[in-house]
């Protein structure tokens, strides 16, 4: 299976990431040959299976309903690229 | 042409859990930004999610109150998109097997029928953060706050069963009473507790497919739900008899300014690429928790409106007003327990307070008459003690916090004369003093006298301060006269 | 000092032969002098690491030191350790500190283990060479033009090079195992759950498993004992008893029913490393060990559905690297498309690039099915290859990786190539089963690792077996020749 350029820079778009021209021809045949590989997969007998979920873990542990975490702002801001006024800063969001 | 509306609901509810759906971070309301936002709120790297247990309980309750099926392996799922509100570049939701299961919702219309609402679904979900764009925020920055995000959510996803504005609140209120009946929300619309997203559709009268929708997003009062939803489908018709068509789109209601507006329509391009969350197992319910929650659910508020009818004797349509709210509920059977007297005191809890708490913007249990303040007023009217009117003065003493209806009533000397033998001299002291009119009342047709009555009551009412029990007043009165003719 | 094993120093320690400062001060002067020649280490912790050795010492003189107290070891640049730049071998988090500590970082801590510093790693651990580490390409000692293996290359050329004796590692598709093989040293990767994720940067989250590297079985049994452990904070940690793994390596191999799969002996395997892989399974039969061929069908299949798997979780798993809350974020973004876009795209390497995009395909609307359902239910085929297995043997052996180490560059331009060099580790990950590399020979001057999976859970069995075979062996004493 071999994917389109076009895909490609949907693909982009969807998982934003800015792959440039010069790139593009270069990431477009990697990614063929990996899908080559993961065509494999199309032989396999899978009709009679479930999706599955492991094989060991039953059921998903319920938490206690209590306020445990303290206010750690201040320590967490310290390494966030902008903030201004304990507010994270990102360039403005166009509705 | 005619044209039917459709019209379908799409309903966030926030639990009212004390903590996030997966972290033990608080979700207090208007808390200082950020500062419950903890390393999994912020999808620190490496950070992991634990399950809420009593955000499940809360969906599974809702899920028995609309008598649905419990789904007893639910799956969470990554829903994934960029946005500064969300953290993590995906949402934690549920799809292919949401906790509930289809239901239903009954809803009461203003002619007095009754309709169906299906519920589609209902699944857990994590709330997104908020962003700000005005305020101090350097220039062309928008600012976020994370404290809301990953509080708890229940999505309801309605089927399109809704035919008007009237229909899609009716349905809307009915799910804010019955989630905050059984205490899994605690109803704030202004505080985003609830919020709505409406599809809307027309179609001729009498088709059987849907027209294309529009879903207009995230709003958050039954007022203008009511708007945007009137204005969507004049819209539409507006369109299409005009030869257009409706684009299946995304828009936003502003209540303020009354616009609504399209979202630019990147929907298109929009694929969330759901699969199953692995950091994240199937939530396994068993019959006993079901059991056990179906054993402790507060009562529904169809239930409570049956038990008003059949145990106070209270109307149809004071017991559905009623029961649709669990608080004012709870307020008016205190009352009723306290002062044994069912009409008078739901007559006085829809009215005198149900309206000085709108007018104040209070909610009944931030009420400032307590419901034993009520019930010891509603006891003084019913022992005939003191009059509606008094009762209007005491009940506005008791709001400003002046004391119990008896310190009221005492301190301003407002009761009621019943003592026949001091009524009776009062009458006979204004006829004496008004023969004038005593001489016309004789001389009138018979027909005519019940209209000058009014006269001496009101000469009567003004020689006792205000204090005589009318109803005896009325009758010494007639008496009196009877002897006269 | 630095040619003890961990159960040496650990005794040694004890014993008051050394103090914790001088063990300490030693690798800290080893890393120093040789680290630039092998570039295994990307962050140095030394002032704190002789702190906590000379608290280690109070401990250990007051008599009640815990396990692996004053014992120096690196942790992989995947946990997150509160204060120290935890980077994951990333543009993307250089400047990360993070204000906590992984659950196995705080494990090793309470058992009074020092820690060093942070290894080097492939970029998001995406790599089976070391070459895509941010931090430039980690070099074997034992062939400095060759690659250490990956993902946790930086921590097994690290213990190559006697500048640790035991460190951490994470494997989603053989990222301990093929570096230890590579590197000669033992590693081990846990049953799935067995070990917190908590605090360890996710990779693939349902078969990202941290485990021990060290020289020896014994070191990683007792490396094992302090990280393995029930955490509330992880939904996929399983709640069960952690056993003594030092308690059973004494026992006898005699009558353990070793599985060889026929279809890890095929095409591809590199013959010296076949002659060496053979050769330590006759030494365990001659021990009393019994050889019983069995088969795993679905084995073709697992690297193809490991590319799909691993890749759609880490698509997601990497969304949250988005210039918000913490790490990169480009330079005077035009708007915010513009800092998403290029804050990654800066922030990433090309190989993180490249699975993101795979994974963003296999999950996309009409490929989902085909992709990642389809690999979701060839996972349960090879599972039930392995319980069809475990039925009749107690363990598995094979080659842990195809051939030795390869030279820079050499699968540098077939993405497919690299994968392949995971092909017969990558099936374990995706059971969720326990599975570990034990040097086994040497191949052209190079190491061979022996592979032996075991069971759920059977981690005790695993280096029991691991560690007999090398009661009888010495190629886990082997060091480089600059060593």
């Amino acid at each position: 299976m071999t994917i389109e350029r076009k895909e490609i820079e949907k693909l982009a778009t969807l998982s934003r990431l800015a792959i440039d021209e010069k790139t593009i021809t270069d990431v477009t045949g990697r990614l063929s040959s990996v899908l080559a590989l993961v065509d494999q997969l199309q032989n396999a007998d899978t009709e009679s299976l479930q999706e599955v979920s492991r094989p060991f873990h039953i059921s998903q542990r319920l938490r206690n309903d209590e306020v445990k975490e303290t206010d750690q702002r201040d320590a967490f801001q310290a390494i966030a690229p902008q903030t201004h006024n304990g507010l994270f800063s990102v360039p403005k969001m166009i509705e | 042409m005619n044209w039917e509306t459709v019209i379908g609901l799409e309903v966030h509810v926030q639990l009212a859990t004390k903590t996030k759906i997966f972290s033990a971070a608080s979700t207090a309301f208007g808390a200082t930004p950020n500062s419950q936002a903890c390393a999994i709120d912020l999808a620190m790297p490496g950070t992991l999610p634990v399950l809420n247990k009593q955000a499940v309980n809360y969906a599974i309750m809702f899920g028995l109150a609309i008598d649905a099926e419990i789904c007893q392996e639910s799956v969470f799922e990554r829903k994934n998109y960029f946005y500064p509100d969300l953290p993590k570049g995906y949402q934690t939701t549920q799809l292919e097997k949401p906790i509930v299961g289809p239901g239903s919702v009954t809803i009461q219309l203003a002619d007095g029928t009754e309709k169906s609402i299906r519920i589609h679904h209902a699944h857990l979900e994590e709330d997104a953060g908020k962003s700000t764009h005005e305020g101090d925020l350097p220039y062309g920055m928008s600012g976020v706050d994370l404290n809301r995000a990953g509080t708890p959510l229940i999505e309801i996803v309605s089927e399109p069963d809704m035919r008007s504005a009237e229909e899609a609140i009716a349905f809307a209120k009915k799910l804010h009473s019955i989630v905050t009946s059984i205490n899994i929300c605690d109803g704030e619309m202004s505080q985003g507790s609830m919020r709505f997203d409406v599809n809307v559709s027309v179609r001729p009268d009498g088709s059987s497919t849907l027209g294309t929708r529009t879903e207009t997003k995230n709003l958050n009062s039954f007022k203008f739900m009511e708007e945007a939803i009137e204005r969507e489908v004049e819209r539409q018709i507006d369109l299409i008899e005009d030869g257009g068509t409706v684009a299946q789109e995304t828009r936003l209601y502003n209540g303020d300014t009354k616009v609504a507006k399209s979202m630019r329509s990147k929907e298109e391009a929009n694929d969330y690429r759901y699969f199953p969350c692995p950091d994240l197992l199937p939530v396994l319910v068993s019959d006993e928790a079901i059991d056990e929650l179906r054993r402790s659910l507060p009562e529904l508020p169809d239930a409570r409106q049956k038990r008003f009818v059949s145990e106070y004797a209270l109307s149809d349509y004071d017991s559905a007003t009623i029961a649709s709210d669990s608080n004012m509920s709870a307020f008016f059977e205190t009352v009723v327990g306290d002062s044994n007297h069912a009409k008078l005191a739901a007559n006085w809890v829809m009215g005198e307070l149900s309206g000085s708490l709108n007018n104040a913007g209070l909610g009944f249990t931030e009420s400032p008459v307590s419901a034993q303040q009520l019930a010891g007023m509603v006891a003084r009217i019913a022992d005939n003690s003191i009059s509606g009117k008094m009762a209007k003065q005491v009940f506005e003493a008791m709001w400003l916090g002046e004391g119990t209806a008896d310190e009221i009533i005492d301190a301003k000397g407002l009761k009621q004369v019943s003592d026949s033998g001091a009524l009776e001299k009062i009458v006979v002291d204004v006829l004496a003093a008004n023969a004038v009119m005593v001489e016309d009342f004789i001389n009138s047709e018979e027909s005519k006298r019940k209209k000058k009555l009014g006269g001496f009551m009101g000469q009567i009412m003004k020689a006792s301060k205000g204090q005589a029990n009318p109803q005896q007043v009325n009758q010494i009165l007639l008496q009196k006269l009877n002897e006269l003719l | 000092m630095h040619n003890y094993t961990i159960a040496e120093l650990v005794k040694g320690l004890q014993n008051k032969e050394f103090s914790s400062v001088e063990l300490t001060q030693h690798f800290l002067d080893r890393i120093c002098q040789l680290n630039d020649d092998y570039n295994a280490i990307i962050t140095i912790t030394g002032e704190q690491a002789l702190t906590a050795a000379a608290l280690a010492d109070k401990r250990l003189a007051s008599g009640d030191a815990p396990a692996m107290c004053g014992v120096p070891i690196l942790h992989k640049d995947i946990f997150c350790t509160d204060s120290v730049r935890t980077s994951c071998g990333s543009k993307m988090l250089d400047s990360f500190i993070p204000p906590y500590n992984a659950t196995v970082v705080e494990n090793f801590a309470r058992d009074g283990a020092i820690m060093l510093g942070k290894t080097n790693m492939d970029e998001f651990a995406m790599g089976s060479s070391n070459e895509t580490s941010f931090y430039g390409p980690v070099k074997n000692p034992w062939a400095t033009d060759c690659v250490p293996g990956g993902s946790s290359g930086g921590s097994a050329a690290a213990i190559a090079a006697r500048l640790a004796p035991g460190a951490t590692a994470t494997d989603t598709g053989g990222s301990i195992r093929q570096p230890a093989a590579l590197c000669g040293i033992s590693g081990l990767k846990p049953t799935y759950g067995r070990v917190s994720r908590w605090g360890m940067i996710a990779f693939a989250s349902s078969l990202d498993q941290a485990g021990p590297m060290a020289r020896t079985a014994e070191d990683c049994a007792i490396m094992l004992n302090c990280m393995a452990s029930f955490d509330e904070k992880d939904s996929t940690s399983v709640e069960q008893t952690v056993p003594d793994y030092t308690a059973s390596l004494g026992n006898s191999v005699k009558g353990v029913k070793i599985g060889i799969p026929k279809e890890y002996f095929s095409e591809g395997l590199h013959p010296g490393t076949e002659l060496a892989v053979r050769k330590a399974m006759a030494q365990l039969e001659a021990q009393g060990a019994e050889l019983i061929e069995i088969s795993l069908p679905s084995s073709d299949l697992s690297v193809p559905a490991y590319y799909v798997i691993a890749p759609a979780e880490a698509s997601a798993n990497l969304s949250r690297f988005d210039g918000v809350k913490y790490g990169y974020r480009c330079e005077n973004p035009k708007d915010l498309q513009d800092m998403y876009c290029r804050s990654r795209s800066e922030g990433f390497g090309e190989e993180v690039q490249r699975r993101i995009l795979i994974g963003t395909y296999c999950l996309s609307a009409g490929y989902y099915d085909a992709y990642y359902g389809k690999a979701q239910k060839v996972r349960q085929l090879i599972q039930q290859d392995f319980s069809e297995a475990f039925k009749s043997v107690d363990l598995i052996m094979g080659p842990t990786c195809p051939s030795p180490a390869f030279k820079f560059g050499a699968k540098g331009d077939d993405p497919v190539a690299m994968y392949l060099e995971d092909i017969y580790t990558i099936a374990t990950n995706l059971a969720g089963l326990p599975g570990m590399s034990v040097p086994c020979g040497m191949v052209e001057d190079k190491p061979v690792g022996l592979q032996i999976i075991g069971n759920y859970f059977d981690e005790a069995r695993m280096l029991n077996v691991a560690h007999q075979f090398q009661q009888i062996t010495d190629w886990h004493h082997q060091a480089p020749e600059a060593m």
